[in-house]
């Protein structure tokens, strides 16, 4: 017995609040970019000829491309996972030959016309569903080294690829992957390793090499003592310590040869060290000052002064969060941060109910990719995090990224509106 | 897979601190840190200051000597030209492309590319005409218009003064009132006065974008205030006569200063050679400024107020009544002449034959040199005083009470105290209490180790005037319109010498004029007292020297007149104190000595 795809509204196992909660983001966002981009000669919130009305054409494609995505059926999407994948390295591939015009530094966009299209959007999603078709594919383990090398390749090589367009901030979206994977088996140690180790790197531009070192020997010291019977951790204790002092002393060295100028500046105005409002600064320092501003209650809709006058710069697409910071003060970006917090744990909500190896991988890669924007763009935006250009799903100004992102939240809709076949497939087998 | 299904509780655990430490990052910034609110409201606001009128300034008889004018500023915002057609730009302000490329560069090294500079400083009336027409052509210049210094005379430059760009140091000491670039004060009246006569500036908020292009007012302008308009001031001066001594002086160097005796108002405050104070208005202001520093004969140096001259026979004034007052001279006091007054080797010849013995009245009237040397022994060795630095402190107390030694106050800048020392000055030339009053006897007769300044003579002579006191001689007569009598000068300032004693002085200067050495000062129907003087110049011809007063009884006003090199004082500086004393008391009418005047006026003593 089979149910029809247009039962799925039925079925009650349609999710409501998720749904819900995009809603309310979506249109969030839309009210953020009017207010970000308010032109007083196109006051209308529909103007075609203002961002803010392109957004609203936005909004409606992806409420049909949401509708398209909800109607297919469920077993599309596991069945075409690879050839969508395909396509998508393909088009990421292409860009190399057929973009001449740079955006912001980065070679990441098709132009057709005066429609932009930027492929790195889709391969989030694209590869979520690779991941989660060759892990859940009978007689694979995440324990298998040869599984695990396939696995990262899967998410390593469109990474590299976006890396290679200069468009770093997308990049870093990828190790999203690894945060998803944990949950699926990947060593713990291993993702608590690359956080240590990029906390180190961040300690060892900001304090004295001989100060870190001599803390963390102490640290390391404490430790052996009180584990000295357990001769296996003791010995892992010495070989963190051992990288430790690797990962501190090559720093400079990375630092140096490796990193470009401008990630220096971003590093160094993250940490404090520079001031230099005028120059790298500029926009975090405006971001703030905007933010900052709001206070608690905000200065109400259309009456940001920094944001309106556009003393942040990429105020309606990375920096939109300082229009609602401005605009709604404390109570407003703290509701925003516990939408978007609510939207995450909903998200590990579903992953977590599904029966299907296939649903649950993709939720957890669909989870950490929101995640790790929502991160790194509020962190930018508050200063707390170097300023890497991504945006925040659902509120920035952008027809690639909304596309994208919706398409990636309504495919894990749609398989999650299906888990009760599952189950009942699983019996009727 | 037991230790795998707990592992989703590490997602909510990571989720719910992310959420933690952003909403504490937000509460940081939005809640407890209120610096960022004044940021954001700088950021959009820019202030226009209103700069107010500058207050008028009107002689003592109501001429208006000083007024406002509209300059033309051409502003440029580099970073908003575009499509300037520069030929035509060029062709209207009359400039090379060369220099246009120059002032383009130095707008930009000075302020940046996005703020306001100045292109071109006062462009004339005419350009700014064409200008208003066309500057729609021309995005990114405007047209900043300011108001700058008219003079409806060309004299009194000295007491007048100018304004220009404040220094650095002003800055500072202003404790942020001025910004650099802001016109104010430099000297004279407009620098004594300038906190009256800049007023009040205003400001005006604008809503600005991050381009500093202007969106509209600021908070609907709640925030602006209004300028207010200087205060109009009236000086002490009267024009006429005041040019009037400027021009008998001309082709002379010397001073003039005429004060209304019983007021201390200074009716004319003379420095020669002087300038045309409409040399320090508009685009020449520079190179002119120059020309004057460099010209040998120091146009710009304020004489009247900085040189000191010996006093020569203003002191034989003083001595009179200093005497009088420590009992040691009386009227009938007659010492003998002798043609001179032997102090070891030296002698202090008298200048001229006349009578001897003589009386006080014979002294004054005779100028003669041996009776001051008597009557400043006979104050200093007066058996009350331990030592002669006992008796010559009583004297310099008796000097500085006569404005002498002193700075008098005067409500212009720059006023120097003279030269008059204190006897610590001569117990180290000496050695202490091994001087007498025979080593410092020259200053009897106003020679020596003194001099004073020309406003300083006149002062005396008011003083004398006055029978025993002066007031603060001063420029300023009324504030504002309501004509407002500034306090300060009110009161009067007492000598040490009492009352009675001043009256057989002035009949001794009165007779000076009668039958002395100033028979020239006379004026018909006026009683002129007076005394001339040759004050020994060192480094070429004497000094003539003319101090008097007119008339005798309830003076009207009170003069001294120093022309340098003019030797005797009855040859120039007598003769043009007396013009100007007629000029004044009858009404600005043509003088009666007609050849007196022309011979005054073409006379040069500037090879």
């Amino acid at each position: 017995m089979m149910e029809r795809d247009d039962d799925i509204l039925k079925t009650g196992t349609f999710d409501w609040l998720i749904v819900f909660i995009y809603l309310a983001m979506v249109i969030w966002g839309w009210l953020a970019i009017y207010s970000a981009d308010f032109n007083p000669v196109h006051p209308e919130i529909y103007s075609l000829d203002q961002s803010y009305g392109r957004q609203l054409l936005w909004i409606g494609a992806s409420m049909v491309i949401a509708l398209v995505v909800l109607l297919l059926d469920h077993r599309v999407y596991p069945a075409f996972a690879y050839i969508i994948y395909g396509i998508i390295i393909l088009a990421l591939v292409s860009v190399f030959f057929l973009v001449s015009k740079r955006t912001a530094g980065a070679l990441s966009w098709f132009e057709i016309g005066s429609f932009k299209f930027q492929p790195s959007e889709f391969a989030k999603f694209a590869t979520a569903l690779a991941i989660a078709k060759y892990l859940s594919a009978y007689g694979i383990s995440f324990k298998d080294r040869k599984t695990q090398v396939i696995c990262f390749a899967l998410f390593l090589v469109p990474m590299a690829l976006v890396l290679a367009q200069n468009d770093t901030g997308s990049a870093l979206v990828f190790s999203a992957f690894i945060l998803a994977l944990y949950r699926e088996g990947l060593s713990g140690f291993l993702l608590f390793t690359g956080v240590y180790a990029a906390l180190l790197f961040l300690l060892a531009i900001l304090v004295d090499n001989i100060v870190l070192v001599a803390v963390l020997s102490c640290i390391a010291l404490l430790i052996i003592l009180f584990v000295r019977k357990n001769r296996g951790l003791v010995f892992t204790v010495i070989g963190f310590l051992v990288l430790s002092l690797g990962v501190i002393f090559s720093v400079d060295y990375v630092y140096n040869n490796v990193l470009q100028p401008h990630q220096h500046q971003r590093i160094e105005v993250m940490l404090g060290r520079v001031d230099d409002i005028k120059g790298v600064g500029y926009n975090v320092y405006q971001s703030k000052v905007a933010i900052g501003s709001g206070g608690i209650y905000g200065k109400g809709f259309l009456q940001g002064t920094q944001t309106k006058l556009h003393f942040v710069p990429e105020q309606s697409t990375d920096f939109i969060f300082c229009t609602v910071g401005e605009e709604y003060g404390f109570v407003g970006s703290a509701g925003l941060v516990i939408l978007y917090v609510s939207f995450l744990i909903r998200l590990i909500q579903i992953a977590e109910r599904q029966r299907s190896r296939f649903n649950r991988i993709y939720a957890y890669c669909v989870a950490s990719i929101f995640f790790i924007h929502f991160a790194i763009n509020l962190g930018m935006t508050v200063g707390i995090f170097p300023v890497v250009g991504i945006p925040l799903p659902f509120f920035s100004y952008g027809g690639s990224s909304l596309l994208g992102f919706t398409i990636m939240l309504f495919i894990l809709i749609r398989l999650d509106a299906n888990r009760r076949n599952e189950v009942k497939r699983a019996f009727e087998i | 897979m037991t230790s795998s299904d707990n592992r989703h509780y590490l997602y909510y655990a990571i989720f719910g601190l992310l959420g933690f430490v952003l909403i504490v990052r937000l509460f940081f910034l939005q809640v407890l840190d209120e610096s960022y609110v004044e940021i954001a409201r700088d950021n959009a606001r820019r202030e226009i200051v209103q700069f107010p009128p500058r207050g008028l300034i009107y002689d003592r008889n109501g001429e208006l000597l000083v007024f406002n004018d509209v300059i033309y500023d051409l502003m440029v915002v580099p970073r908003q030209v575009k499509d300037l057609d520069t030929m035509a730009f060029c062709t209207l302000l009359d400039i090379t492309r060369q220099e246009f490329e120059q002032k383009m560069n130095k707008a930009i090294v000075m302020n940046g590319r996005i703020r306001s500079s100045v292109f071109e400083k006062q462009i004339s009336p005419r350009a700014f005409a064409s200008f208003q027409e066309q500057l729609y052509n021309f995005t990114g210049f405007f047209i900043e218009i300011r108001t700058d210094r008219h003079y409806k005379t060309s004299s009194m430059a000295h007491v007048l003064g100018n304004i220009g760009e404040i220094s650095e140091k002003r800055i500072k000491e202003s404790n942020g009132y001025y910004r650099q670039g802001e016109y104010i004060g430099l000297n004279g009246i407009e620098r004594s006065y300038e906190n009256l006569l800049r007023g009040t500036k205003g400001v005006r908020n604008m809503l600005v974008d991050v381009h500093g292009r202007e969106i509209g007012p600021y908070n609907n302008g709640l925030l602006d205030t209004p300028s207010v308009s200087g205060t109009n001031l009236y000086v002490t001066l009267d024009a006429f006569l005041q040019s009037y001594g400027e021009k008998l002086l001309q082709n002379k160097i010397g001073s003039v200063v005429a004060i209304e005796p019983n007021t201390g108002e200074i009716l004319a405050l003379v420095s020669s050679p002087g300038y045309d104070p409409n040399l320090f208005v508009g685009r020449e202001r520079g190179s002119n400024y120059m020309k004057l520093l460099k010209d040998s004969l120091k146009p710009l140096f304020n004489r009247p107020l900085n040189a000191p001259y010996p006093p020569g026979s203003v002191f034989k004034i003083i001595e009179s009544l200093i005497g009088q007052q420590e009992g040691t001279l009386f009227p009938h006091t007659k010492y003998h002449c002798n043609m001179g007054y032997r102090v070891g080797n030296h002698t202090v010849k008298c200048s001229h034959r006349h009578y001897s013995p003589i009386d006080l009245l014979g002294a004054i009237e005779q100028s003669c040199n041996p009776y001051y040397c008597h009557v400043f022994r006979a104050i200093m060795d007066q058996p009350k005083f331990k030592s002669t630095a006992e008796a010559y402190e009583n004297w310099y107390k008796h000097m500085q009470a006569f404005g002498i030694g002193t700075q008098l106050g005067i409500d212009l800048y720059g006023e120097s105290k003279g030269i008059l020392y204190p006897y610590t000055y001569f117990d180290k030339l000496y050695g202490k209490g091994s001087w007498r009053s025979t080593n410092i006897i020259s200053l009897s007769i106003g020679q020596g180790e003194v001099g004073i300044t020309p406003l300083q003579m006149a002062n005396v002579v008011a003083c004398v005037a006055n029978r025993g006191y002066f007031k603060t001689p001063h420029i300023l007569r009324y504030i504002g319109d309501e004509k407002k009598v500034p306090e300060q000068f009110v009161k009067k300032r007492y000598t040490l010498v009492d009352t009675q004693y001043f009256e057989v002085v002035c009949q001794g200067m009165a007779r000076v004029v009668n039958n002395g050495t100033a028979r020239v000062a006379q004026i018909k129907g006026i009683q002129v007292c007076g005394k001339t003087g040759t004050a020994q110049n060192p480094h070429g011809d004497d000094h003539s020297v003319f101090i008097g007063f007119a008339p005798l009884e309830n003076p009207k006003i009170a003069i001294a007149v120093v022309v340098e090199n003019g030797g005797f004082g009855s040859r120039w500086a007598a003769p043009i104190a007396s013009l100007m004393m007629e000029y004044y008391l009858n009404g600005h009418q043509p003088t009666t000595r007609p050849d007196l005047e022309k011979r005054m006026l073409e006379g040069n003593l500037i090879k």
